[in-house]
């Protein structure tokens, strides 16, 4: 019982940071099923949508506030894609990738102007803010709500692409790009909606990740971003299920390592701290490369090969 | 052909010995509190960043390897340097909440040893020690990594940067990488100048641009031999390049090594140059820098990544400061040019470069390219 | 006349499509030998196995009398071979294309794969490079200066030979269509092998230009003493230049011998043209 109290908090932390970056990941699933680029912008879109609700809380009344942030991020998305991606859908894929590394650089030091690169406080938020018990272990209630939230938009999600046409059209670009083109697919509207959906569940994945830290800054998005494409990649790119599970279970480890210290005291193996708590991140990055490695394809991942 | 060849070849070399000789002597007549004092200084960190792109460019613009791990390599680099130099007497200070482990200093030894020329050969060590140590990590996660394709490659790459950073900021290797502490009082640039009788000749400048020419200058040779010209076969065709007897594992790994090892060195210059080394300061950020500073240059071109970097330093550091502080050409609008106006602009720049000039300042041609064509319209001309 | 290239009961096999079953062929030191078929027959699978792009599921490749490719089902394709020879082979023998380049065979492709950002002298020098003994610090510092001299000569040498001298600066994706097919030939010579491997060399050429093909296919045998083993579709090249043919159909080995022997086989004239169903 006394190991449960120990592990309780990270586990619970870690169950919905993992919800929060399979918010994230659902993003860069998608660009990168139907595009084949590492959307690395989708990451500072996130940190924006932090920062529109700062901005936008101080002036209006939160009813309006949410839906309205909502609103902003989504045409943010939808901008991008147009100005940046849409210009070069024939060249080369490392410019394209060069692109969206050019549009997260702008966007930071965009942020970075506004803000003043001064910490932002997020707004609380009524009722997902309040303070909560779970056996115990003080948290938030957003900490609760999180993941099944996130379960029941996925489930939204996969069903609107599994039955309405625009989901048909996603799941043939994805398959084969030049042919969906060739059937009088609309290629760029379904690309400006695999974004809006994106940029959607972002500014969602904003709001309840944001919920849980002290504020924004300008460089808020790059590692939830980065840590969110790597779940995407070990759930096996492409594949929405994948990036939730694989989200899940980077979310949970990450926080097991932050507390790995505590618990291996607790439990009487370790005497004295090792400072794992550093490895919080790179273990992420570590998971990455082995999954890379062994399992270039991911979790749920399909094999694809080169013809000569 | 053959003789044209040495002649541009002369050229470049007087060219690069006449440019060296300026920096000199910029060195001495420029004074701190000068308003062109900007210039050395972005000559400094410029000529440190051109070496960081050319090395970057290596890899990916020449061998067609998508890395994204390039501040972790520069991480090692400095870090090794500043372990290697740090004085013993202040090594206590510096380490002042661990028990230093590495108490060697190359310079210091040297330099008892065998005077100031033991002292300068330490340092030479200590930066060929950087990018060795640079390699040596590069070795060991090449061998995985460079059988990832394109995009899995640069973002399992950039992954291992952020794995690297971790490392060195880890506590228990205090002992050895001073924790989450910066390093610093190691030798750096000013540490430089030559006693000529009763005169002093600051080599500040000097020696960042001089380290950064000699590597290049070696990347160069290497680019156009034959496995330079190898690296770019991978990059164009990698199946054909198979089929005609380029063992890819082994080319590809050589690419990264090298590439790695004047990362390494680069990042040494960086640490001489800011007279820090701190883990997080070689976040993914850099390499996204000297990544934007390649694409501003033209992939594939190595002059146009020095061009790329001197701009882009230039650019950030001088000439839009005045974005940042309320004035510039002349337009006073204190509250749109305040902190961070800069930086803006600039991005916008380098994403207008991104979208309609794909090719950067160069393409993939060199400087005497250019000179070449002229030389031949005119001929055609006449 | 000895035996260089063998192909010894090999089958390649994707998931459940076989695309080459069981496929026995030999090519002998001096000769042209084509290897034919109607399209999606498995030609070119039968090439990226001898050139080790892919690892066959069973069976193996001999060349000068030395086994270089050899492999049994493993895995997956355990369960699903049914191939005559299963056990027959128990060794993994899996070198990679640029090993078995270096043993002395050398390709062409059948969508030409020219660098093509290097010119065409570069194309060509570049192919040398798997013959330099020299190390990337000696190379840089150019202490393989005298090698190097050799190696242009070389090349000079060999684009005069495939009459592309003239146009050795241009980039090699700027040459006409024939061109480029020539110089993938010149580009595969500078390797030095000992057997030519040609994967439809006259694709996409108007009559006037596969004959000029031919004639030049010929030319290098006598000039280079090599030995080609080819797949072509244009007939008439085929019977003008080989000494022996080999007929594959859906991955099987329905003939082989003499052109002439080919031409009045039946089995050879119903996959061309498809028997006619009893009606």
């Amino acid at each position: 019982m006394d190991l449960m109290n120990t592990v309780l908090p990270y586990l619970l932390s870690g169950i919905s940071v993992g919800g929060q970056y399979a918010l994230i990941a659902i993003g860069y699933t998608m660009v990168y099923g139907i595009l084949r680029l590492i959307n690395f912008a989708h990451g500072d879109v996130f940190m924006v949508a932090g920062l529109i609700m700062v901005y936008l809380s101080a002036s209006m009344p939160l009813y309006l506030a949410v839906p309205l942030m909502i609103a902003l991020t989504v045409l943010l998305g939808f901008l991008i894609e147009r100005a940046a991606y849409k210009p070069l859908r024939t060249a080369p894929r490392m410019s394209v990738m060069i692109s969206a590394i050019g549009v997260s650089y702008l966007l930071q030091n965009l942020a970075l102007y506004i803000t003043g690169g001064l910490n932002k406080n997020y707004p609380t938020i009524p009722w997902i803010s309040d303070p909560i018990t779970v056996f115990g272990s003080p948290t938030k209630r957003v900490t609760l709500i999180t993941p099944f939230l996130t379960v029941a938009l996925v489930i939204v999600l996969v069903w609107l692409i599994n039955h309405t046409r625009v989901g048909m059209a996603m799941r043939a670009v994805s398959r084969d790009f030049e042919t969906a083109q060739l059937m009088g697919i609309r290629i760029n509207n379904v690309i400006s909606v695999t974004f809006v959906i994106g940029s959607f569940l972002a500014a969602v994945g904003s709001m309840l990740y944001f919920s849980n830290y002290p504020g924004v800054v300008p460089t808020s998005g790059g590692m939830p971003g980065l840590k969110a494409f790597v779940a995407a990649v070990f759930g096996g790119i492409g594949s929405i299920p994948g990036a939730v599970v694989g989200a899940f279970i980077i979310g949970i480890c990450e926080n097991i390592i932050k507390g790995l210290d505590i618990i291996l005291q607790a439990v009487g193996v370790l005497k004295e701290p090792l400072e794992l708590a550093t490895f919080s991140d790179a273990f992420t990055f570590a998971l990455l490369i082995i999954v890379l490695v062994f399992k270039p394809t991911g979790l749920f991942g399909e094999k694809t090969t080169d013809k000569v | 052909m053959i003789t044209t060849r040495k002649k541009t070849n002369l050229i470049s070399l007087l060219l690069v010995a006449a440019m060296l000789a300026l920096v000199i002597v910029l060195d001495q007549v420029i004074q701190p509190t000068d308003s062109m004092s900007m210039l050395l200084k972005v000559l400094q960190k410029g000529s440190i960043y051109a070496l960081a792109a050319v090395s970057m460019n290596l890899l990916n613009g020449f061998t067609g390897l998508f890395s994204l791990g390039h501040a972790g390599f520069m991480l090692i680099g400095a870090y090794t340097y500043a372990i290697l130099t740090i004085p013993s007497e202040v090594r206590d200070v510096v380490y002042q909440y661990y028990d230093a482990a590495i108490r060697l200093s190359f310079p210091e030894t040297l330099g008892n040893a065998m005077g100031p020329v033991g002292t300068l050969l330490g340092v030479v060590l200590a930066i060929v020690a950087a990018g060795l140590a640079a390699t040596l990590v590069a070795w060991l996660i090449g061998l995985p990594v460079l059988r990832l394709k394109s995009d899995y490659l640069a973002i399992a790459t950039l992954g291992f940067a952020e794995v690297v950073r971790a490392v060195f900021q880890w506590g228990k290797l205090g002992p050895v990488t001073n924790g989450s502490n910066p390093l610093k009082s190691f030798v750096r640039i000013n540490s430089f100048q030559l006693k000529l009788g009763g005169t002093t000749i600051s080599l500040t400048t000097f020696v960042p641009v001089l380290l950064a020419t000699v590597c290049i200058a070696l990347i160069v040779l290497l680019v156009n031999s034959t496995y330079g010209r190898s690296f770019k076969a991978i990059r164009d065709d990698e199946v054909a390049a198979e089929a005609m007897g380029i063992n890819l594992a082994r080319h590809k790994i050589m690419s990264f090594c090298i590439s790695s090892f004047f990362a390494g060195v680069s990042g040494a210059g960086m640490a001489m140059v800011l007279g820090i080394a701190q883990a997080s300061n070689f976040k993914s950020a850099m390499t996204y820098e000297i990544l934007l500073m390649v694409v501003l240059g033209g992939i594939g071109s190595i002059s146009g990544s020095c061009i790329g970097a001197m701009l882009f330093i230039a650019a950030s550091e001088w000439w839009l400061r005045g974005l940042d502080s309320g004035n510039f050409l002349g337009i006073n609008a204190p509250g749109i040019f305040r902190n961070g106006f800069r930086l803006v602009v600039f991005s916008v720049i380098i994403m207008i470069v991104v979208l309609f000039f794909r090719k950067g300042i160069m393409g993939d041609r060199e400087l005497p390219d250019l000179f070449k064509k002229r030389a031949r319209k005119e001929a055609a001309g006449k | 006349m000895s035996s260089i290239l063998k192909v010894e009961n090999v089958t390649m096999q994707f998931g459940g499509v076989v695309a080459v079953d069981n496929l026995n062929l030999e090519v002998n030191e001096g000769e042209i030998v084509a290897l034919i078929g109607p399209n999606g027959a498995g030609k070119t699978t039968a090439f990226n196995v001898i050139t080790g792009v892919y690892q066959p599921t069973n069976g193996a490749v001999w060349f000068q009398g030395d086994k270089i490719v050899e492999n049994h089902p493993q895995g997956k394709m355990k369960k699903l071979y049914k191939g005559e020879e299963a056990g027959s082979y128990t060794h993994v023998l899996a070198p990679t294309p640029d090993k078995i380049t270096q043993l002395g065979m050398a390709r062409t492709f059948q969508n030409i794969r020219l660098w093509k950002s290097q010119t065409v002298f570069d194309n060509v020098l570049i192919a040398m490079h798997c013959r330099t003994h020299t190390n990337f610090l000696a190379a840089s510092f150019r202490m393989n200066h005298r090698e190097e001299q050799e190696q242009r000569e070389r090349v000079a040498q060999l684009l005069e030979t495939v009459g592309l001298y003239d146009v050795k600066d241009e980039l090699a994706t700027s040459l006409p269509y024939g061109k480029q097919r020539r110089l993938e030939i010149a580009r595969a010579l500078a390797t030095d092998p000992k057997l030519l491997l040609l994967d439809e060399p006259a694709a996409g050429m108007n009559p006037q230009e596969t004959q000029e093909l031919t004639a030049f296919i010929g030319q290098i045998r006598s000039d280079f003493h090599m030995t080609v083993f080819l797949i072509e579709h244009h007939m008439d090249l085929v019977m003008d230049i080989s000494d022996r043919i080999y007929v594959l159909d859906f991955g099987k080995l329905i003939a082989q011998g003499t052109p002439e022997e080919i031409q009045n086989n039946n089995r050879v004239i119903d996959a061309y043209l498809g028997v006619v169903e009893d009606a």
